[in-house]
């Protein structure tokens, strides 16, 4: 078990890279934890793929060092570096059992039978699988073969990190809840690093304490669910999580307000001051459409504006509302008030957020 | 043109595929087929495309007996989960091929793929070739050759399972607003609940290769007609209510989002529940509870119920939780599973050994 540290590490396919996009890894560094639960997030092409091949050991980086406990590892194999993976589709052998499949990594380090029989149980407990050993792999359904990809993952308990690559991605929606469950369990029970790499917002927050995430090489944002989703530290993290993404606006700053279109929306003094001295010409301003208030009448500091769109989704809606040419989506829950024509709208300050060249402005 | 199935089976090597499907769908139509995985949603598609014959059953285009009219001549365009394109064709030719193989001009060619790139966004990449794209250029590639040739009707069979969720989510914009104004009948299979609410349009449910209920996407949310469509529908799982039973064997159920920590009416019904575990996503929180103490090897089954709430709630394992239940939000059904009348649904009906009412309780 190990605490993974990056230091100045970079990485770029190129043999001569120049530009900052020549790099699918820009400089960076970072910390994993022993035995924290962290997540990878991103969209395709971000570099999470990447990194994560960097830390298992298959890719050398160009540049920078990869720390395990403080050792630096960046030649080892990841034999050597004893880290376990788990693919997108399930690695296992069809011809033999479930317990065969999990005992086979114990097997080939020479454990002892009653060994491998005490810990094949314990995984097969944590995962649901224990009425199934005896079965043959070929005979499981998708998700349970992903299990049992899992569980022989999971089953070498001297193992530095578990590292996971997409591993829901072909399981079907409704059994993607139990499994999810079943993971963080098993993180909680067994006390190791794990990293999950994912595309998917809801399954990084459900499962991870930290989330790291990735656009164009770079980690913009490392943090909980929940400061991923109040406090963006970027545009992108605004954008990408969070569904619909954070409704963002040009604006340009006088008189403590942010202003567009000829209208003013006043904004956190202190934040409004550090803004100003940024003397940024890209200026946005940010709100969740979960903060975005909407009101039947007009009232001091609202907006007025006109909906344009409504989409049901069940149990809430997304209201699109246009406010001087500006598209601005609202969340309301089931059994809100729903405008049809003309609405007033108000944001809350506390909701409000200042970016400047795309980085959030942060009142200290 | 629309296009009708009149009880349509079909089983392959005495397998039972689709069951006795009966559908009617309109010109200009956006239909969603929900279901899981193994639903049948291929099944009914490949039958739609005339890539399959039903054992029983007819299929009527325009009101005309479609089995023995060729494919070619069907004007159907499908587009898979597999982003399937011509290697070694560039993007524009890819999207062209189906306007070559219907002999168009080269000007009505190259107008035609001009129009469709820019819907779709990838003007700026008709020269290059489709694995110099990323995933989702590639998929809008197949959906831009599906759409060039005006078909009457277009089957998207999960075309965005295999995009990140962000993608995914503008992707589905834009296809609701290319199909807006069009006469296509469109009939697109997900497996995700939310994306069927996404999407809109009519919504069949599938399950084990039969249709549970159709209609409006959120009316079919809102009211579904027994227990297997409310559980469709449900993501995560339908919560049932075995806690509450009447003399009758009517059963409840609610939805995760529609419970509650704080009682929002005196006539809630409410529920000690022991905490599993807390999923936040940043927004809300995934409450997972259950009805008794975790133990695991003992022959009770204990009662899971899920709850999707707004917000950011912290709970530890093992944390005992009141959770309430609104009663307009119940879904009551009788001893078959079939719906009933909600409003006529009372705490007075309701008993059992735990049924509490949140004022009493």
């Amino acid at each position: 078990m190990a605490e993974i540290k990056l230091v100045s590490l970079a990485h770029s396919y190129q043999t001569s890279p120049s530009a900052p996009e020549d790099y699918a890894i820009r400089q960076m560094n970072h910390v994993w934890e022993q035995g924290g639960a962290y997540a990878l997030l991103g969209p395709s092409g971000c570099g999470k793929s990447t990194l994560l091949n960097i830390i298992s050991g298959l890719l050398i980086p160009s540049s920078g060092h990869v720390l395990f406990d403080g050792e630096e590892v960046n030649h080892l194999s990841p034999a050597q570096r004893n880290v376990a993976q788990v693919f997108q589709f399930p690695v296992v052998y069809d011809t033999m059992t479930v317990y065969d499949n999990l005992a086979f990594p114990l097997r080939n380090l020479g454990k002892d039978k009653a060994t491998i029989d005490k810990r094949v149980r314990e995984i097969a407990a944590a995962l649901e699988l224990d009425s199934d050993l005896l079965r043959k792999a070929n005979n499981l359904s998708a998700d349970d073969k992903q299990k049992v990809s899992m569980g022989r993952g999971l089953v070498r308990d001297e193992v530095s990190a578990i590292l996971l690559d997409e591993p829901l991605t072909v399981i079907d929606p409704s059994l993607k809840w139990k499994l999810r469950r079943q993971l963080k369990r098993l993180h909680q029970q067994f006390d190791i690093t794990m990293v999950l790499v994912t595309h998917d917002q809801l399954e990084a927050s459900t499962f991870a304490d930290k989330i790291a995430l990735m656009y164009q090489g770079q980690i913009v944002q490392n943090g909980t669910p929940q400061e991923l989703f109040e406090q963006p530290a970027h545009t992108f993290v605004g954008y990408f999580i969070g569904s619909p993404g954070m409704n963002f606006i040009e604006v340009s700053l006088h008189d403590g307000c942010a202003c567009f279109a000829g209208l003013s929306v006043p904004v956190d003094l202190a934040t409004y001051d550090i803004a100003v001295n940024l003397g940024s010409n890209n200026m946005k301003l940010g709100i969740r459409p979960e903060f975005v208030r909407l009101h039947e009448q007009s009232q001091a500091g609202a907006l007025d504006a006109l909906v344009t769109n409504i989409e049901d989704l069940g149990s809430y809606k997304i209201v699109t509302i246009e406010i001087a040419g500006q598209p601005i989506k609202a969340r309301i829950e089931e059994d809100d008030w729903v405008p049809t024509d003309r609405v007033y709208l108000s944001f809350p300050l506390p909701w409000l957020k200042l970016y400047a060249d795309e980085y959030l402005v942060k009142a200290v | 043109m629309s296009l009708t199935l009149n009880n349509v089976s079909r089983s392959v090597n005495g397998e039972l595929h689709l069951s006795d499907i009966s559908m009617s769908l309109s010109a200009g139509s956006f239909n969603v087929l929900l279901g899981r995985t193994l639903a049948g949603k291929t099944s009914l598609m490949r039958l739609m495309a005339g890539l399959d014959k039903p054992d029983s059953g007819q299929i009527l285009m325009h009101g005309e007996n479609v089995l023995g009219v060729p494919i070619q001549r069907r004007n159907v365009s499908m587009v898979y989960q597999q982003f399937i394109n011509y290697p070694h064709l560039s993007v524009f030719d890819n999207i062209a091929s189906p306007l070559r193989v219907a002999g168009k001009s080269a000007s009505v060619i190259d107008n035609k793929v001009r129009e469709i790139a820019s819907l779709l966004h990838i003007e700026e990449f008709l020269k290059r070739f489709p694995l110099e794209l990323s995933g989702g250029q590639q998929q809008r590639t197949a959906m831009a050759r599906a759409l060039v040739k005006d078909a009457s009707l277009i089957l998207f069979d999960e075309p965005l399972a295999n995009l990140d969720y962000k993608l995914r989510e503008e992707l589905r914009t834009e296809l609701r607003d290319l199909f807006k104004e069009s006469k296509t009948v469109v009939v697109y299979a997900t497996t995700e609940p939310s994306e069927a609410l996404a999407l809109g349009g009519v919504t069949t449910l599938l399950h084990q290769g039969r249709a549970i209920q159709s209609g409006p996407a959120h009316i079919v949310y809102a009211q579904p007609d027994n227990i297997l469509a409310a559980e469709l529908f449900s993501e995560p799982s339908l919560n049932m209510l075995f806690d509450y039973q009447s003399n009758n064997d009517e059963r409840f159920a609610i939805r995760p989002e529609h419970i509650t920590l704080a009682a929002t009416k005196e006539t809630d019904l409410a529920l000690e529940l022991t905490v599993d575990v807390a999923e936040i996503s940043g927004s809300e929180t995934f409450l997972h509870m259950r009805k008794q103490a975790i133990k695991r090897g003992t022959d009770d089954q204990p009662q899971e119920i899920v709850a999707r709430l707004r917000g950011i709630h912290h709970y530890q394992t093992g944390d005992t939780v009141r959770a309430y239940f609104p009663q307009a939000k119940l879904f009551r059904f009788d001893a078959d599973g079939h719906i009933l009348d909600p409003k006529k649904s009372s705490v007075e009906a309701v008993q059992g050994k735990h049924a509490k009412g949140a004022a009493n309780g």
